[in-house]
């Protein structure tokens, strides 16, 4: 089949515009700016762009973003991984509401999202539960707007899980923690570490959702993005290029990462 | 016919127990993240009536909010359903050097955070970036007005319609274009008549995920907009902004309405997704 549509690429009239306008767009709109943002960042010298990445207040909020990006993400894989589960293998009434519940944090503005969260969950809250202006805060708007990522790559994996495996190992005598554990859980691995590259990417470089709910106090609640924010209002676009530039490093390992893994095991 | 038997042994052996157990955490999971803080959002919206709510809607800050915000994504989206198309056609059909790396490109924008995004654009585009810089000697300004919040938004929103379109194209194949070619139809004749018909569902879908991207949008617009009431400040900035004036009721009744517009988002994506996987 792949054969077959390789051979159905050509290169026909008019492809060169094609590709210099769509490559023209990607540049003026993407490249060059992020471009921009690392020549930004090492203008005074390499040295300079690591002592405003490593100054107090930048680096608190990176060590602090992503330490709560790598806790929401495990979270998240052990949530994700059970509500996919849930929706694959169970049944029960309004699960088509469920499904569609599970898109809403891709789809509903950051920013509303905060405020929801807030008003639940913050200083006026029906529940008396006031965790605004703490890092647990932070790791609740995370958890809201990365719910999806593992749901989504672990559901159709374990739709097409064929079911046969599990019910050879349950006849073979295995206790049903253990066909989970030797079983399922092996062959969900690849599509659960994809989405938790996915949600911790996400993650490290939210803003909306977390700006309203955390307070945003310095050497405690301010993640990475709030910082690079308030280095651009407080005018010095170096340090906050440079965190920027720490941001996308991070972000382009952690990618690159899952791509090598994935063709790995795409390969077996 | 065995394989019919013996999952029916298994699910005996399942227990009942266990099942509703991870059925009550997720649920509980689910509803204490989202059901429960979005229904508070209702009912704190609508909860001084629907007066209340209208008038908050009809005050001149929140009509331009509005009118900017549909303005910029209708610019943005317009911007990245002609890119969309036309990259999805390329990376598909058409065998190119370079091929590859415009694939992974394309997808850059899903990985750079809102704010790295909105000072990537001032860098370049601000009065002080190398573009911007020239441009301002020409008169016009693009960051800290509407150009610069459609800049930010197209960024954000630029693979959603190219990532819609392209599998589709790719499972459709290229007999029936090449048919009509053969038969003299124009490469653009044969685009509208042919390749666009089939690609409809894909290309909604794309453009639907887009626009709600484009109208939610908060973090890159927030860098580049300035906000200047009435002239750039967006939906959700306006959210922001009557937050930090203690007018809660007009917070709550724009969010409201953003959170019925994302719902509506889904359910039509969702509907035209699993038509679009049918025909396919």
């Amino acid at each position: 089949m792949s054969r077959r549509r390789n051979s159905a690429r050509r290169a026909g009239q008019g492809t060169g515009i094609g590709v210099g306008l769509a490559t023209l767009y990607l540049s003026l709109l993407v490249l060059l700016p992020l471009g921009a943002v690392a020549w930004k960042a090492q203008s005074g010298g390499l040295a300079h762009a690591w002592g405003q990445v490593t100054a107090p207040q930048p680096w608190a909020a990176l060590k602090m973003t992503l330490a709560v990006s790598v806790v929401v993400t495990l979270i998240n894989v052990i949530t994700g991984t059970l509500i996919a589960w849930v929706l694959v293998r169970d049944d029960f009434a309004g699960k088509r509401a469920v499904e569609l519940l599970i898109d809403l944090p891709f789809a509903l503005p950051t920013i509303v999202a905060g405020l929801v969260l807030l008003s639940l969950y913050g200083p006026t809250s029906p529940l008396h539960v006031d965790i605004a202006f703490t890092r647990l805060a932070i790791g609740l708007a995370l958890l809201f707007v990365t719910l999806p990522f593992v749901v989504r790559t672990v559901q159709p994996v374990l739709m097409e899980l064929d079911r046969d495996m599990e019910s050879a190992a349950a006849l073979l005598g295995a206790s049903g923690l253990a066909v989970v554990r030797r079983v399922v859980l092996p062959n969900l691995l690849p599509a659960m570490l994809t989405g938790a590259g996915l949600a911790f990417g996400r993650a490290i470089g939210e803003f909306g959702s977390v700006s309203l709910l955390s307070g945003n106090l310095p050497f405690h609640t301010e993640v990475s993005a709030v910082n690079i924010y308030n280095q651009i209002q407080s005018d010095n676009p170096v340090g906050a290029a440079a965190q920027s530039t720490m941001l996308l490093a991070i972000a382009a390992v952690v990618l690159l990462a899952l791509g090598l893994y994935r063709r790995r095991a795409s390969r077996g | 016919m065995v394989s019919i038997e013996v999952p029916a042994v298994a699910a005996q052996k399942t227990p009942t127990r266990g099942k509703y157990l991870l059925r009550v955490v997720a649920l509980g999971y689910l509803a204490l993240l989202l059901l429960l803080p979005m229904a508070l959002l209702c009912y704190r919206a609508f909860g001084h009536g629907l007066g209340a709510l209208w008038s908050s809607f009809t005050t001149s800050e929140a009509r331009s909010a509005v009118v900017v915000t549909l303005i910029v994504a209708g610019c943005a989206v317009a911007l990245n359903t002609v890119f969309g198309v036309g990259a999805a056609i390329l990376l598909v059909r058409r065998s190119f050097p370079g091929r590859r790396i415009l694939d992974v490109l394309v997808d850059i924008p899903q990985a750079v955070s809102p704010i790295v995004v909105g000072l990537a654009l001032i860098l370049v585009y601000g009065k002080f970036g190398i573009v911007g810089g020239w441009l301002e000697r020409h008169g016009i300004q693009l960051i800290f007005s509407l150009p610069g919040i459609v800049l930010a938004t197209a960024f954000v929103s630029l693979p959603l319609v190219v990532r819609a379109v392209a599998p589709v194209l790719a499972e459709l194949g290229d007999e029936q274009e090449q048919a009509a070619r053969t038969l003299g139809a124009s490469a653009w004749h044969t685009f509208r008549r042919v390749t666009l018909p089939s690609i409809r569902d894909a290309l909604v879908y794309g453009v639907v995920l887009a626009l709600a991207r484009s109208l939610g949008e908060y973090g890159a617009v927030t860098v580049v907009s300035g906000r200047v009431v009435g002239k750039t400040l967006t939906m959700t900035l306006l959210i922001d902004d009557r937050l930090q004036n203690f007018d809660q009721q007009a917070a709550y009744s724009m969010a409201v309405l953003l959170a019925l517009l994302a719902v509506g988002a889904l359910l039509i994506s969702r509907r035209l997704q699993s038509r679009a996987r049918r025909l396919v």
